[in-house]
């Protein structure tokens, strides 16, 4: 119990859609979400495969415990070959979808092969079916949710669709579903676009089961009561979201501003949660309330309105209703990352990425590299179609986001990412990402395990690999100095594996702030065959760490993608606390790659796979 | 002393954790389709309410029903509980109801309604932000008076 045992197996190519049993073996060595369907893509696809090719899988996901009442177990996973960055993808979205796949019976869908003509998956209970989706192609998410809702007469429908940069092959397209949740990160909706799968819609009825029902209520009441009372998970993040770190990241100078030039933004207040907050001249707060995911007892998210009288939006009543709000990181890639600190455009941006589907911190970076390189003289309005590309210019921004979701003009360059723009106008050197993939929004220099974070994630930068902030910055578990290099090696890798572990079980990480895996190992094994203690989840954790290593380093990487841009290397902090201060990566690495139980040059040794049983 | 949900939308994160507890209770497995309580999302004006039975004192579904299937459990806070040893399955509770409250489930062949789940509902236990609690039925207005009288005048600022 807890997994329903079951996947779906859709060929787009010859369209059919067949069921299949689990691999129990492969649920037990690998938990769940991204750690079973990552085991899935490895052993079904050719690493070095294209992955826009019809050879390329996507698989979405669920955990043991998605769909069940343990606290944020909405969640689903999309595992797939990232088109942003050629590695190992793995994108993880809340809102109400994931559970609705286990409600419906299944653990998993694998999609392979390429549709001959623009489909949707419908899927009620145990009955998947391909549908035309002719008459949704060029349509945005929002428009394709609640077509389909209406097309069938049922608002109960759930769906996770790509918008027309999915289609357009936007490199960093996202699949967007409940209107405001996204699996965000690597292209994944890239390659769902490059599959000619334009919606997956899913209605379930079946129930979630779990093993031991008395004890699984007990442990996931224990876990709830947790939640309310740690400051982080019961007020901090309801109350501002992760919003609530905008003042403090920039106090310490870890925040990365226009195209990390510099690491302080003095317009930080205006884009933080605090702002969100304030009443605005027309009377009303651009935070309308805050909201779960399904599930969710900490309820972090924000839906918030732009200011009707704003520029964005005057005249456009389709974007005066509230949406999904600004997180930390999108607050930071398109406030501060482009200078801009006007923060009704920036949730105006937001909207454009949820509707359109792609993702705002790889958007974000990228305008900002783009605003350097205009700076420099390097892109001209004429490349630009007549936008002013300074850094700080609202109207630049927002316009960007609205050519990027329709596809056309200069929003082609902006929707290349940050490494494919910057490599084609001749300064590779600008874009500010790991395999191609941008980074989040903690700056390496002042948050030293940051850097080694970035620099080792096998899905390119990324903040939710291993959150060490966590650490650095709040203190857990424990405070470590963000800016000492020692110790940082440790800490990275046990936030990796759990985390890891965290992803694959179905939950989500922001428990973490006030769960460890002594909380939910208990959740995991009340709810699952098997004996599911914290070593055994840890051993797990490692376990998808490592296959995931294995798979981008017969994908082509090798450990000098372990990187870093010069920048973060060369250039000092100029301000605040981590003033001087460059990323200690070098100290750092050669120790992350001896306790991981790899060689010098980043490969796994043959004692580490063979105690990982990953031979 | 008899008891009621008492819904308050405004403290609402539309986590749904009241409708698993409820399939939970009423089906032994997490699933939302099956919940008595639903919560509704008003997505354009970031709105969340739950709803469901209010157990009217004179139940159109009570009256409605052609078999005596549904009675008022006077022990049970006065709770209108479906016998399903009784119901035919004809539906005409469920036209009768203007609240849509109460539903026919086709894998039973019965209706469904709220039952306060024996006088310990499990919706109100769950509710992690105290939207839905279960309180002394004559005085679920208590929380909104008390806060109407916290905006009265105090004498102090009375005399500035
Ligand atoms: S903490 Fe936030 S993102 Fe995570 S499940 Fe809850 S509402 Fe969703």
């Amino acid at each position: 119990m807890a997994w329903t045992r079951k996947l779906l197996r859709v060929n787009l190519t010859e369209g059919t859609c067949t069921s299949e049993d689990l691999n129990m073996q492969w649920a037990q060595d690998y938990l769940g979400s991204r750690g079973l369907a990552t085991k899935y893509l490895v052993e079904e696809t050719d690493p070095m495969v294209d992955p826009l090719s019809p050879d390329n899988k996507m698989i979405m996901a669920t955990g043991p415990l998605t769909g069940t009442c343990a606290s944020t177990s909405g969640r689903y996973t999309v595992v797939t070959k990232g088109a942003l960055t050629g590695a190992i993808a793995c994108s993880n979205s809340g809102g109400f979808f994931g559970n609705e796949m286990k409600n419906a019976g299944w653990d998993m869908v694998i999609f392979e092969g390429k549709s001959p003509k623009p489909v949707y998956l419908m899927i009620e209970n145990e009955k998947a079916t391909l549908v035309d989706a002719a008459h949704y192609w060029g349509k945005s998410c929002w428009d394709t949710e609640e077509g389909i809702k209406a097309e069938r007469q049922d608002p109960q429908i759930r769906v996770a669709s790509i918008g027309v940069s999915g289609e357009q092959g936007v490199k960093y397209a996202c699949i967007v579903n409940d209107m405001d949740r996204a699996a965000g990160r690597s292209g994944v909706g890239t390659v769902m676009g490059s599959k000619n799968l334009k919606a997956v819609a899913i209605r379930g009825t079946l129930g979630v089961r779990v093993d031991n029902p008395v004890e699984f209520l007990q442990a996931t009441d224990a876990g709830k009561k947790v939640l309310a009372e740690n400051p982080v998970t019961g007020q901090g993040l309801p109350t501002y979201g992760t919003q609530v770190l905008m003042n403090v990241i920039n106090e310490m100078g870890a925040m990365p501003t226009r195209n990390f030039k510099e690491v302080q933004f003095e317009g930080a207040a205006n884009i933080s949660g605090e702002k969100m907050h304030e009443v605005r001249a027309d009377g009303t707060k651009n935070l309308v309330t805050n909201a779960a995911c399904y599930g969710c007892t900490i309820a972090c998210q924000r839906v918030s309105t732009v200011e009707r009288t704003h520029y964005t939006v005057k005249d456009r009543p389709q974007y005066q209703g509230a949406s999904g709000g600004l997180e930390y990181e999108a607050a930071w890639s398109l406030g501060s990352e482009c200078g801009v600190d006007d923060i009704e455009a920036l949730t105006f941006a937001n909207f454009i990425c949820n509707e359109q589907g792609f993702d705002p911190i790889s958007f974000g970076a990228t305008v900002g590299a783009a605003m350097e390189l205009f700076e420099m003289g390097v892109l001209t309005t004429e490349h630009t179609g007549g936008i002013e590309m300074n850094f700080g210019n609202a109207k630049a921004l927002t316009d960007c986001a609205e050519l990027v979701g329709k596809g056309e003009g200069f929003g082609k360059e902006i929707g290349l990412g940050s490494a494919r723009l910057c490599e084609k106008y001749g300064h590779p050197e600008l874009s500010m990402s790991v395999k191609k993939q941008e980074f989040p929004a903690y700056d390496a220099r002042g948050i030293q395990g940051m850097g080694l974070t970035y620099a080792t994630s096998n899905r390119g930068a990324c903040h939710l690999r291993s959150y060490t902030v966590a650490s650095e910055v709040l203190g857990i578990p424990e405070k470590t100095d963000p800016l000492e290099t020692d110790g940082k090696a440790g800490l990275v890798m046990a936030f990796q594996d759990a985390t890891a572990a965290v992803d694959a079980s179905g939950l989500c990480i922001f428990t973490t702030f006030a769960w460890s895996l002594e909380d939910i190992a208990p959740q995991v094994n009340a709810a699952c065959e098997g004996d599911w203690s914290v070593e055994k989840m840890l051993e797990v954790g490692e376990r998808i760490w490592t296959m995931e290593r294995q798979y981008n380093l017969a994908a082509g990487f090798t450990g000098k993608d372990d990187n870093l841009p010069k920048r973060l290397m060369k250039d000092a902090a100029k301000t605040g606390p981590a003033k001087g201060k460059v990323s200690g990566l070098d100290k750092m690495l050669p120790e992350y790659y001896e306790i991981r139980g790899w060689d010098t040059n980043g490969v796994p040794k043959a004692e580490t796979l063979d105690r990982l049983g990953l031979v | 002393m008899q008891k009621a949900l008492n819904i308050d939308p405004a403290k609402c994160t539309g986590c749904i954790q009241c409708e698993l507890a409820c399939s939970m209770e009423h089906t032994g497995s997490f699933n939302p389709s099956k919940s008595l309580i639903k919560v509704f999302k008003f997505h354009d004006q970031g709105r969340f309410v739950p709803y469901t039975c209010t157990q009217c004192a004179e139940a159109w579904c009570m009256q409605a029903c052609p078999v005596d299937a549904i009675s008022m459990d006077a022990i049970n806070n006065g709770a209108k509980i479906v016998a399903d040893s009784v119901c035919v399955g004809c539906k005409v509770c469920t036209i009768a109801c203007p609240f849509g409250t109460i539903n026919y489930v086709p894998d039973t062949g019965k209706v469904a309604k709220c039952d306060l789940c024996g006088g310990d509902p499990k919706c109100a236990t769950a509710c992690p932000t105290d939207a839905i609690t279960f309180v002394d039925a004559s005085s679920t207005g208590l929380e909104k008076m008390r806060n109407w009288a916290a905006k009265t005048d105090s004498g102090a600022s009375a005399q500035a």
